[in-house]
């Protein structure tokens, strides 16, 4: 082995993995063992697929993915908390030639932007929703979201969560999927090679809709972990996800081509 | 000359936002401000220019879709009233420090709290201060008449373009639901993609070839960075303060006492310094024009030009009349005079404290 | 000139209207209008009134709390606005529905029995124009012909044929408005 150079190693012949070309040499701010810098990977994976770098207009949310566009390398916009899709409706309706997407976690999304949320999907904005959802409020040190399972532990929740005085978890990708305005809507999970690649599938599939003019919005949920909000080792907290959120947040297309499943 | 029609203040507001080629209007209705959206639906400007109006879920969310259209550089407008206005600070805030051009006006109603429908100045504060968190400030407008609902959107353009900001029309429900004469300005063409591209190389539309991505934000997190990023800011301020204030003085070439008024309150006032020139009270009117920057220098001139005193005239509990007091600082003597929470002031009240507040007092 | 007028009745006489053709015959003449109503609460419970001014020169104030004349269609407007006349100034009234008739000797009082012209002429919706053309002769500070002009201008055009009726109406206020 020592008689061979690692220079004899790294040639394009020997290549089985590349950094993703549309994110930036930014390193990534998530804590290791996170799904997001996956579901980024995926998202700038198809933006580049299809063509579209010069062509996009991204929307990052408030929350552990607020310096989103710092690693996508498209043209981005930071929103105010919560206000992502209103955001992405006017650029799509003052470019409509451009592929607009908006990325946000289930606080931005759930919470104090349901409402923005609710209406981009109603009016079927032709944009791209990818909404991360790990159950925590991650950024701000592991409060409760809108998510948070029954019983579970966050530090606003620090006995569990309590659905008698604490509400239940709410579960928005169904909710939108009622909506005529949605064209697709999906959860995924980006935990294993197999659940990323399905996870890119489902990705292009909504960018593609997008592209091709499709009449609606397109909608992919992302269940993900927190390995450190919900105080786990990377590996555990995604053992954890699949037996605890998964039962919950039940993966699979809810909506294709505009009909509920 | 331009074509002449009779029109509300709101009305004449909409039909300038379709001619000074507004590429997109979002906005929510609220009294007495909504003929601005239904003048505008009912006119199909998307067939007339390719404008783009859309009825949002919420005031939170037009100022939001500001941000976006107005990031990509594209000319974008709202319009509201003041509780709406309020919604919008968090908004206004982040395009102040993404530094987004945009136009929003307010057609402000009684207040505090839901208040009444009536027309008030009582938003003053929250005009020319900032109104959001942080340090920043917006250009007012401040139309008197019908007339200026018109010309003074395109200056709003003009300002929010020039210096990278929201710019803010502030009028009142006598001047939006008034009808007047209005001349209106011939329809200006809206920018092509490509001039946008061209004119402003910060819109976020897509990156262009070969070149750098853009990214719009109001977000540093190294403070010395955002220091920075504000002194910046500051310094535009300043070169605004400089160069882009605007009033106009009335009867003022022989005033020994002058009415501070901007919007209707300058209208009332007018005809207060009829009547009180009738009585033999020498007696004129500075309008600002600007809300923010204020025309202090004017002030100043008149100060050492040996006025003896100023009333604020404002349908508000005393609001200007602090930017006033700021700029004379005690070199004579000040005070405020205003019906508020949504009624009018009639002329007579207001010759009636000018006698008794500045005159006589 | 400086004409400053409230018409004031309830809603659905055309109080509106009436001032907004008014102000249009104005600017027809090159004169300097404006056309402030009350709006919102105030017109609920069926009253509805207009300031309306018509000048030579540059207006200032829109609302007033005097007027040359007064245009009252109502007793509610009557018992609000009789007082509001400056001293040698004009108020023309509908005497139908009017229980409390004006009082005031410092003022010209006219009547004109417009809802009984409209409905004589078979269109109750004329009525305003009947009341305008009472004004008109009493206060002919615009032209028969601009406002004609006026209501071309304010009428949509799918409404255009029904010019002539109101012309005729205006005349037949203009021969009818009486003093008081």
């Amino acid at each position: 082995m020592s008689d061979i150079a690692i220079v004899d190693i790294i040639k394009p012949e020997n290549l089985v993995y590349e950094k993703t070309k549309l994110m930036t040499d930014k390193t990534l701010s998530y804590c290791p063992g996170c799904g997001h810098g996956t579901a980024h990977r995926l998202m700038m994976e198809v933006v580049g697929e299809l063509g579209q770098e010069n062509d996009t207009v991204g929307v990052a949310p408030v929350g552990c993915s607020v310096l989103a566009y710092e690693f996508m390398n498209v043209d981005m916009q930071e929103a105010a908390h919560g206000r992502a899709p209103a955001v992405a409706t006017a650029i799509k309706r003052l470019w409509p030639g451009k592929m607009v997407f908006t990325y946000q976690g289930d606080g931005d999304l759930a919470a104090i932007g349901t409402a923005e949320t609710i209406h981009a999907c109603n009016r079927g904005e032709q944009i791209v929703i990818v909404f991360i959802n790990n159950g925590i409020y991650g950024m701000t040190g592991g409060q409760m979201a809108p998510t948070t399972l029954p019983q579970m532990k966050t530090s606003t929740s620090p006995y569990g969560r309590d659905i008698q005085t604490m509400g239940n978890p709410l579960k928005i990708t169904e909710l939108v999927a009622q909506l005529p305005g949605t064209y697709y809507v999906t959860r995924q999970s980006v935990q294993s090679p197999a659940a990323a690649r399905k996870a890119k599938r489902a990705i292009k599939k909504a960018f593609q809709n997008q592209l091709d003019g499709k009449p609606g919005l397109s909608f992919v949920e992302i269940v993900s972990n927190c390995n450190s909000g919900w105080k786990m080792e990377p590996v555990q907290s995604n053992e954890w996800m699949e037996e605890n959120m998964f039962p919950y947040y039940q993966l699979g297309d809810i909506k294709v081509d505009g009909k509920l499943l | 000359m331009g074509e002449l029609r009779l029109m509300k203040g709101n009305e004449a507001l909409a039909e300038a936002a379709i001619r000074a080629g507004t590429d997109g209007y979002f906005g929510y209705p609220i009294t007495p401000q909504s003929e601005v959206i239904e003048y505008l639906m009912a006119e199909k400007p998307h067939e007339r220019t390719g404008m783009v109006v859309l009825q949002a879920e919420s005031e939170v969310a037009s100022i939001n879709m500001l941000y976006g259209g107005g990031g990509t550089g594209k000319k974008v407008m709202t319009s509201s009233s003041s509780p709406g206005i309020s919604l919008m600070q968090e908004g206004l805030s982040y395009m102040a420090g993404g530094e987004i051009p945009c136009i929003v006006a307010n057609i402000v109603r009684g207040g505090p709290g839901l208040g009444d429908i009536q027309p008030a100045q009582s938003d003053y504060f929250q005009s020319v201060k900032g109104g959001g968190h942080g340090d920043y400030r917006l250009p007012v407008l401040a139309p008197a008449s019908v007339q200026e609902m018109s010309d003074f959107v395109p200056i709003a353009y003009e300002l929010a373009f020039k210096y990278r900001t929201p710019v803010l029309i502030v009028s009142d429900g006598l001047i939006g639901q008034m009808m007047e004469k209005v001349e209106l300005f011939d329809q200006m063409p809206r920018l092509t993609d490509e001039e946008i591209n061209e004119k402003y190389p910060w819109g976020t539309n897509g990156k262009p070839k070969g070149q750098e991505r853009r990214i719009l934000t109001s977000l540093d997190l190294d403070p010395h960075k955002l220091e920075k990023h504000n002194f910046k800011l500051q310094e535009k301020y300043r070169t605004i303060e400089e160069n882009e204030v605007q009033y106009e003085l009335i009867d003022c070439e022989d005033a020994e006492y002058i009415i501070v008024a901007y919007g209707s309150s300058a209208r009332i006032s007018q005809k207060a310094v009829q009547l009180a020139r009738e009585e033999g009270i020498k007696v004129g009117i500075l309008r600002p024009i600007t809300l923010w920057p204020f025309p202090k220098n004017a002030i100043d001139e008149l100060v050492v030009g040996g006025v003896k005193g100023f009333l604020s005239v404002e349908m508000s509990a005393g609001q200007m009349v602090e930017d006033v007091k700021l700029t004379v600082r005690e070199r004579t003597k000040v005070d405020h005079f205003g019906r508020y929470g949504g009624v009018i002031h009639s002329p007579e009240e207001v010759l009636e404290a000018l006698k008794s507040k500045i005159i006589g007092g | 000139m400086t004409e400053e007028i409230i018409i004031a009745g309830f809603g659905g006489q055309g109080v509106l209207s009436m001032g907004k053709i008014l102000a249009y015959s104005g600017i027809m003449q090159d004169q300097e209008v404006s056309w402030f109503p009350a709006y919102g609460p105030e017109m609920r419970g069926g009253t509805a009134n207009v300031t309306v001014i018509v000048s030579d020169d540059r207006i200032s104030s829109p609302t007033l709390t005097a007027y040359d004349t007064a245009v009252i269609l109502n007793q509610q407007s009557m018992d609000k606005f009789e007082e509001t006349v400056k001293p040698g100034g004009v108020l023309i009234y509908d005497p139908n529905g009017i229980s409390k008739h004006p009082t005031r000797k410092d003022i010209k009082i006219y009547t004109i029995e417009g809802a009984k012209i409209a409905a004589e002429m078979g269109n109750t919706k004329i009525f305003n124009m009947v009341v305008l053309g009472g004004y008109l002769k009493v206060k002919p500070i615009v032209k028969l012909e601009n406002v004609i002009k006026g209501l071309k201008k304010s009428l949509h055009e799918r409404y255009h044929k029904l010019i002539p009726l109101n012309e005729d109406a205006i005349t037949m206020g203009m021969k009818n408005v009486v003093e008081a």
